[in-house]
């Protein structure tokens, strides 16, 4: 099976909520959303994020947007006005997680 | 736009303090609206301006805002517009005295009330809640607040829309208010125009489900959008989100006519899962609702619909934003030029952390970045930089206690212009500031403990 980068499938935005980081990831195409549900896991996303993310990673499903919404716990170095980080409030999160590889 | 029997337009020209200063005054002369809506207070906002209050009492609100009234004012009066915004901050009060004055000097004294509500800001009740029991646990460590009391800078509950619904049913022309939910503000003017009521679960939800794709401001047009985002026509003259509800919950996305942007499900989607966490439970203080039930299309150019959106009672509880003091942080830069900039950044970075050691300087934390090799998404992800960068910046930032050695910090980065790798440059803007760091504590409060004001005052 072909592989993709989720950029050429997804689309997505990234926030934050204290030192939790969001991110909503989008199906560009309804058929390709059941591939996001199967492939692109809790698991899969934390151990994608090693480096920036100290916390679990919690996955919810929206099927009327074909979208799914990960939280990303104690991955903004402290929080918005804490952390030491350029991106302090995780907001290219979003592009870093259309980085990943999946099989359609 | 002909086919809805009652429709308001409810239009945001602001996602927060620091947006747009022109959005506001496009909104009110792009085209008809009802109501104009500004989200002025971000959590750090509310800190600064408890800090600005406590040096002097006529302070602690947007002052942005009377400024927008002023250059609005024709029109506001002219063509009957209501605003709500939650700029007063710690001070609604001053904030609305302020407004009057705006309006008088804009030549339209006495022409309309204004609306203030309070009741949000729960400072100096801290002491008693805690005494009788209400320890303000933080939602995410568990940890009672008396653990860091001493630290406390400001205390905010989000007041709900309903607050905003009664200063506009008392006749209130610009309603003011402190820390309120952001979808209040929209949501308050389709309670009183709708007569919706307290549990209304799927109608309000409704509203904040508009409430939450409006509040961003431009985010919902077509700003900060991934899908062919090099195509959308004229991001300079973006056009701001309007809401046009209607009495049963359904609504649409718009903005008016020959504006910059777009309005798509694309776009309306990523705003939709901007900041949430379980979509099936986004709770506000006046419902909970399930963005699992979201229904959405495209109705047009530059037009989504909205329906079918369900909502469930709201809880017995307000959030409570608490801002405290949490230390000391400064960061600063150093850029180096090709061949080998990241090597030579690296290099710098290694040596800095040298010789701060050599100096004893003790931090609670330190963290070096490679602006232009992988400063957002870290190392891992972004693969080895090429040594034919054309340039790296070395940025490097302090977090502690301790004053003293974050100020002695900042004095190290500029002489590895001198003494450090080759081609190094430094900002002309001079060394790094110490910078106060405030933390944010969020809690949980019964209602029953809170009671929200609002006073309606010919301006």
């Amino acid at each position: 099976m072909p592989r993709v980068q989720l950029r050429q499938i997804a689309h997505a935005r990234s926030g934050d909520k204290g030192d939790c980081a969001n991110i909503g990831l989008i199906a560009l195409r309804p058929e390709d959303y059941p591939a996001l549900v199967e492939q692109v896991t809790a698991e899969r996303v934390k151990e994608h994020f090693r480096e920036l993310c100290r916390g679990r990673v919690e996955r919810f499903e929206l099927p009327n947007l074909h979208a799914l919404n990960f939280l990303l716990y104690e991955a903004l170095d402290g929080g918005g006005t804490v952390s030491l980080r350029t991106d302090a409030q995780g907001k290219t999160l979003s592009a870093a997680l259309l980085r990943m590889e999946i099989e359609i | 736009m002909g086919n809805y029997s009652f429709m308001i337009r409810i239009a945001n020209a602001q996602g927060f303090w620091g947006d747009s200063l022109e959005a506001p005054l496009e909104q009110l002369r792009g085209g008809p609206i009802d109501y104009l809506t500004l989200d002025y207070l971000a959590e750090v906002t509310m800190s600064i301006l408890q800090k600005q209050f406590t040096r002097d009492p006529q302070a602690g609100y947007a002052r942005d805002f009377p400024q927008m009234i002023e250059r609005g004012a024709k029109e506001i009066v002219e063509r009957n517009v209501k605003v709500v915004a939650n700029a007063g901050g710690v001070n609604p009060e001053t904030c609305g005295e302020a407004v009057a004055a705006a309006l008088a000097r804009a030549g339209y004294p006495g022409r309309m009330k204004i609306g203030v509500v309070t009741g949000d800001n729960i400072l100096s009740r801290l002491d008693d809640l805690i005494a009788r029991g209400i320890e303000l646990r933080n939602m995410d460590t568990g940890e009672p607040l008396e653990a860091i009391r001493p630290q406390v800078r400001s205390a905010n509950v989000y007041l709900g829309a309903f607050p905003i619904a009664e200063a506009l049913e008392l006749g209130a022309q610009i309603v003011v208010t402190g820390r309120c939910s952001d979808v209040a503000l929209s949501l308050g003017p389709s309670i009183h125009e709708f007569a919706w009521k307290r549990d209304d679960w799927d109608r309000l939800a409704a509203g904040v489900v508009g409430g939450h794709v409006v509040e961003c401001g431009a985010q919902a047009t077509g700003g900060n959008c991934q899908v062919d985002w090099e195509t959308i026509p004229d991001l300079a003259g973006i056009g701001y989100p309007i809401l046009e509800a209607e009495p049963d919950g359904r609504f649409a996305i718009t903005k008016h006519p020959g504006t910059g942007g777009r309005v798509t499900v694309a776009g309306v989607s990523e705003q939709l899962v901007y900041e949430i966490g379980d979509p099936r439970a986004y709770i506000t203080p006046d419902v909970v609702a399930d963005f699992t039930t979201i229904q959405l299309r495209q109705a047009g150019t530059n037009r989504v619909q909205f329906w079918g959106i369900r909502g469930r009672p709201a809880t017995e509880f307000y959030k409570v934003s608490i801002s405290y003091s949490a230390g000391f942080k400064a960061s600063g830069t150093m850029t180096y030029g090709w061949p080998d900039a990241y090597r030579k950044a690296k290099t710098a970075d290694q040596i800095l952390r040298t010789r701060l050691e050599r100096l004893g300087l003790k931090f609670a934390a330190i963290h070096s970045e490679y602006v232009g090799a992988n400063a957002c998404h870290g190392d891992a992800l972004s693969g080895p930089p090429s040594p034919d960068l054309a340039e790296v910046t070395l940025r490097v930032g302090v977090r502690g206690n301790d004053a003293a050695a974050i100020e002695r910090f900042t004095r190290e980065l500029a002489p590895l212009a001198l003494n450090g790798p080759p081609v190094g440059t430094y900002p002309a803007s001079g060394k790094p500031k110490v910078e106060d760091v405030m933390a944010y504590w969020p809690a949980l409060i019964p209602k029953s403990e809170v009671t929200a004001q609002v006073m309606v005052k010919e301006a």
